[in-house]
């Protein structure tokens, strides 16, 4: 019953994470600045991150928290490299 | 112990968080691609940013913490990164997207401060000049 009821709840959401993985990744199609494309590549990578995590809720390894922990530092190094490329014109002076 | 043998409260508080947090990501993106200007939507990501993460990392501990018997809290290691980066990271780029909005030549928005020394001395006097002949446009 409990195993059902939260198989079936971590579905839903994971479902609604790749939904909102899609349309942040259409923003990043759509554009219409880079700016827009950076943000909507820092909302990819966080949606990434949650629905590795939601894996982490339904299964007994620790591996998923280390795989979503390298992506949170790999998310915010890649936007803060992008955020300075976009005002200097070059990531390291 | 696993998935199977999860006590019934548990997996009612864990389902309701993941889908919180769920639903919440997913209102950002919608959101992200709804608002119109870049500065509405720098918001909209933010909300799968803290809520969301926090809903997730909670059932994650809480799921931890039944499965291995004992309190889990590595989690709080992620939130505590994820609450600290990304205020910078979105910092970072709302101030190169105003610098390169000013460069465009898009003056509803304020100059950004870049610490470059020559974009502020004439930066008063530039606004007062473009504020005389400029059509305020706000929802450029």
């Amino acid at each position: 019953m409990s195993a059902t009821l939260l198989g079936g709840a971590l579905l839903v959401a994971q479902l609604m994470l790749v939904l909102a993985m899609a349309l942040a990744g259409w923003r990043l199609f759509q554009g219409p600045r880079a700016q827009d494309r950076v943000l909507a590549f820092d909302a990819l990578y966080l949606d990434a991150l949650l629905l590795v995590l939601t894996f982490n809720v339904g299964s007994a390894s620790t591996l998923y928290f280390e795989v979503a922990l390298v992506m949170a530092v790999f998310g915010f190094v890649s936007t803060v490299a992008l955020s300075k490329f976009l005002l200097r014109g070059e990531v390291i002076e | 112990m696993s998935a199977a043998e999860l006590p019934l409260w548990a997996a009612i508080v864990m389902s309701l968080l993941v889908l919180i947090g769920a639903g919440l990501a997913l209102a950002g993106s919608i959101g992200l691609l709804r608002l119109r200007t870049f500065y509405e939507r720098v918001h909209a990501p933010t909300l799968a940013g803290t809520l969301g993460v926090t809903c997730i990392l909670v059932a994650s501990m809480l799921h931890g913490s039944l499965v291995e018997g004992r309190p889990v809290a590595r989690e709080i290691v992620l939130g505590v990164f994820l609450f600290l980066s990304t205020p910078i990271a979105l910092l970072l780029l709302v101030r190169a997207a105003l610098y390169r909005d000013h460069v465009a030549g898009d003056r509803s928005v304020p100059a950004a401060d870049t610490g470059r020394p020559d974009d502020d001395p004439s930066g008063s006097a530039k606004r007062a000049r473009d504020a005389s002949h400029a059509a305020p446009d706000q929802t450029q």
